[in-house]
């Protein structure tokens, strides 16, 4: 009779609510998630961006309520449960079409809560979990994350390691790489290179130097390419350069200016990338185009992603699916490409997607564990805007965990300033505090560069430079 | 053995020359790998400025003391987003009037505008409390051939804003003047939207804008110029936004 009546209030479930939906009960108050996005939204801790998008959980007991669920289920749903329509979307075919069924066999019999235990055991070591990138998802990833507290984020992703080589070595154990972030507000050249001989001097600049121009035009990416090259051959310096302007701007130049690194800002679904005017076919186009120049020394690792929470959201395309579950979705795409590095763009977007320093911390957590368990170089421009409810204090939390989690590479502005793009970043002088209280070093040949330049000494510290210095004249 | 402790830790940089090329905050010296505290203050300092601008209030009655002599009405508004934590996290609600100022407008007039012109604090009121009088001297009188709205400020607002006042007082074109968001290095930076039949629902496509208007940026003579160009284009060509091209120079953003 009891079982009787169990079958049956199932069967009425199941009516009521149909068979995919996802449910527990808390206090005789019933929790039902129709699909996993939603499943996956109303786990998400809490941010603005998802209650901008009228996703996130309606009260902290909904939000564990999901948790809960959320922990029981089966990693192999995320393989038959689509969040957003394979036929519909271009990043859903990719996540599916190149899932890797033979890693996935290693855990395809955990359920994510399991899952989220094994990755903080002592079994899940930096080889397994290498092993394991291509049978992981990155739904299956987004979802573990937000089980997960920031300790759990940081222990996991510290575990990872994913090195990288152009014309250096990028994320290697105990090493910390910067992006040399030279930006001015008209372009002007003595204005850039003023910047990139500070930052050089200070020991940044060895993940890339890279320029945001302030205008998208060739002509004027062919000039900043050329100078900071000029610059790196006259000084030998063992790194790539990139100019942040728009793929189909450096297809139009790749032929008649040295490109080394290829940059693109992409996303998590099909919708948003053409927002940014690109497509999957268009990165291969380019990624090719790259790697015929043959311009890497050590390695072909050439392209440059940008990434970062709430893009989806802010062109209209984010499929009532949470901005974390999205930003995964953009690591398939990056992935793809074999990057030399992927930057989460964290604290730039505003305060109506990351409301706050909490929430910027915890997203550049996330996004930075999620990239490394997929197998990603990931780096995190440590940043806030002015209207965000963040200062240099949530900096300074945000850059310490990151290190201790073994973050590929943080950005270098002068005085953490940048005077163009109008936002906060990390400064040189950050990059030299984090390697000195976590004894980190810079990517190993441009290490050997700075020691040969007199600006560092084996111990790290920073050597006293005269006017008479070789990068002053 | 004690080594003696000196009055100054600093080690200053050799190449403090090159800051005359950039504005960047470069050659700042060290101590230990930290900045020294002199430019750790002076970006506080900036840090503060721009933080005050974003939580500054449209000075709405300096404003309407000073709008008094182009002789127009001139209505106080308020968008959907009732205080300024709401504004910065729901866009959407600072893109709405609220439903008193929504009937105060209905209520104004039955008649048909070639221009409103409006003051929206956006993110940085104290942009719009400096520099607004100055370019509105300017250009008003430059405007007389068309017949202008009423002025409206309006508090807590988004730049689409305009969209839904343009279309309740049936302006051909609406001007919104709104503060940027404030910078280290500006905190006062006045942004100007120009809309062509503005209409619920428009995306940054469809206007144009001028950016950076400020005395040490933009200057409120070039911006002028500037203005009036795109709105004699625009009513001429009956359009504004991605197809309407600054050939008078060029814009920004």
């Amino acid at each position: 009779m009891c079982t009787f009546f169990l079958y049956f209030t199932e069967q009425i479930n199941n009516i009521i609510y149909g068979n995919m939906s996802y449910r527990t009960s808390i206090r005789n108050k019933v929790y039902v998630f129709n699909d996993l996005k939603t499943l996956l939204a109303k786990a998400s801790p809490l941010r603005s961006g998802d209650v901008l998008a009228g996703l996130a959980a309606d009260s902290y007991e909904e939000r564990v309520a999901a948790q809960i669920v959320l922990a029981d289920v089966p990693l192999k749903n995320f393989l038959h449960e689509t969040i957003i329509p394979y036929e519909e979307d271009e990043v859903t075919r990719l996540i599916i079409d190149e899932h890797d069924a033979t890693s996935f066999l290693l855990i395809s019999h955990l359920t994510v809560g399991e899952l989220r235990d094994w990755l903080l055991s002592d079994t899940a070591d930096t080889i397994t979990l290498q092993k394991l990138a291509k049978g992981f998802t990155p739904e299956m990833i987004a979802a573990v994350s937000k089980l997960m507290r920031n300790q759990d984020l940081i222990a996991v992703a510290q575990k990872c390691g994913v090195v990288t080589r152009f014309r250096n070595t990028i994320g290697l154990k105990g090493r910390l790489s910067t992006r040399l972030q030279p930006n001015h507000p008209t372009d002007d050249m003595k204005g850039i290179a003023a910047s990139m001989i500070d930052g050089l001097l200070y020991g940044s600049g060895d993940a890339v130097i890279g320029i945001n121009p302030a205008t998208d035009s060739p002509a004027s990416a062919v000039s900043l390419l050329n100078m900071i090259d000029d610059l790196r051959i006259k000084y030998a310096i063992p790194t790539q350069s990139c100019v942040l302007c728009h793929v189909t701007t450096i297809l139009q130049i790749i032929q008649q200016a040295p490109v080394d690194l290829v940059f693109q800002s992409i996303a998590g679904t099909e919708k948003t990338n053409k927002s940014f005017g690109i497509n999957l076919s268009m990165l291969k186009e380019a990624h090719e185009a790259a790697l015929s120049l043959q311009r890497g020394t050590i390695g072909n690792n050439i392209m440059y992603f940008e990434t970062g929470q709430g893009s989806s959201l802010s062109a209209n395309a984010n499929y009532n699916v949470d901005q974390q579950t999205l930003e995964a979705r953009a690591y398939a795409v990056a992935r793809k490409f074999n990057p030399m590095l992927v930057n989460t763009v964290v604290g730039f977007i505003g305060p109506e997607y990351l409301f706050d320093g909490k929430q910027i911390i915890r997203a550049a957590l996330e996004d930075h564990f999620c990239g490394k368990l997929l197998g990603l170089p990931m780096g995190v421009d440590i940043c806030y805007t002015n209207h965000a409810e963040a200062d240099q204090d949530d900096m300074d939390n945000l850059l310490t965990l990151l290190g201790v989690a073994g973050c590929n590479f943080i950005m270098g502005v002068p005085g953490a300033d940048d005077i163009m793009l109008n936002y906060q970043s990390t400064s040189f002088h950050d990059a030299l505090y984090l390697r000195k209280v976590l004894n980190k070093k810079p990517s190993p040949e441009f290490e050997a560069w700075l020691f040969k330049q007199n600006i560092m000494d084996e111990h790290g510290n920073q050597l006293p430079i005269q006017s008479s210095h070789l990068l002053l004249q | 053995m004690l080594s003696n402790i000196s009055k100054n830790s600093i080690q200053p940089d050799a190449w403090h020359s090159l800051k005359a090329f950039t504005a960047a905050r470069i050659a700042l010296g060290k101590t230990g790998t930290a900045i020294p505290l002199k430019e750790i203050l002076d970006f506080k300092l900036a840090f503060a400025h721009a933080r005050d601008a974003v939580y500054s209030l449209l000075d709405t009655q300096q404003l309407s003391t000073e709008l008094e002599i182009f002789n127009l009405p001139v209505y106080s508004l308020q968008s959907n987003a009732d205080s300024r934590p709401i504004y910065l996290q729901r866009p959407d609600l600072g893109r709405q009037l609220n439903n008193e100022s929504k009937n105060k407008l209905q209520d104004s007039s039955n008649e048909q505008f070639d221009i409103v012109i409006i003051l929206a604090d956006g993110l940085s009121a104290e942009a719009v409390n400096k520099n607004v009088f100055s370019i509105l001297q300017l250009l008003m009188p430059a405007l007389q051939q068309y017949a202008i709205a009423p002025i409206v400020m309006v508090q807590n607002a988004r730049v689409a804003i305009g969209d839904e006042i343009g279309s309740i007082l049936k302006a051909k074109l609406s001007l919104i003047f709104i503060g940027e968001r404030p910078g280290l290095s500006s905190s006062d930076s006045l942004g100007a939207y120009l809309t062509f039949n503005p209409t619920i629902g428009l995306t940054d496509e469809s206007r144009n804008c001028i950016s950076n208007i400020r005395p040490e940026g933009l200057q409120y003579d070039l911006a002028t110029e500037k203005i009036l160009y795109l709105i004699q284009e625009s009513m001429r060509l009956q359009l504004s936004g991605v197809r309407l091209k600054d050939n008078a120079g060029s814009i920004e953003n």
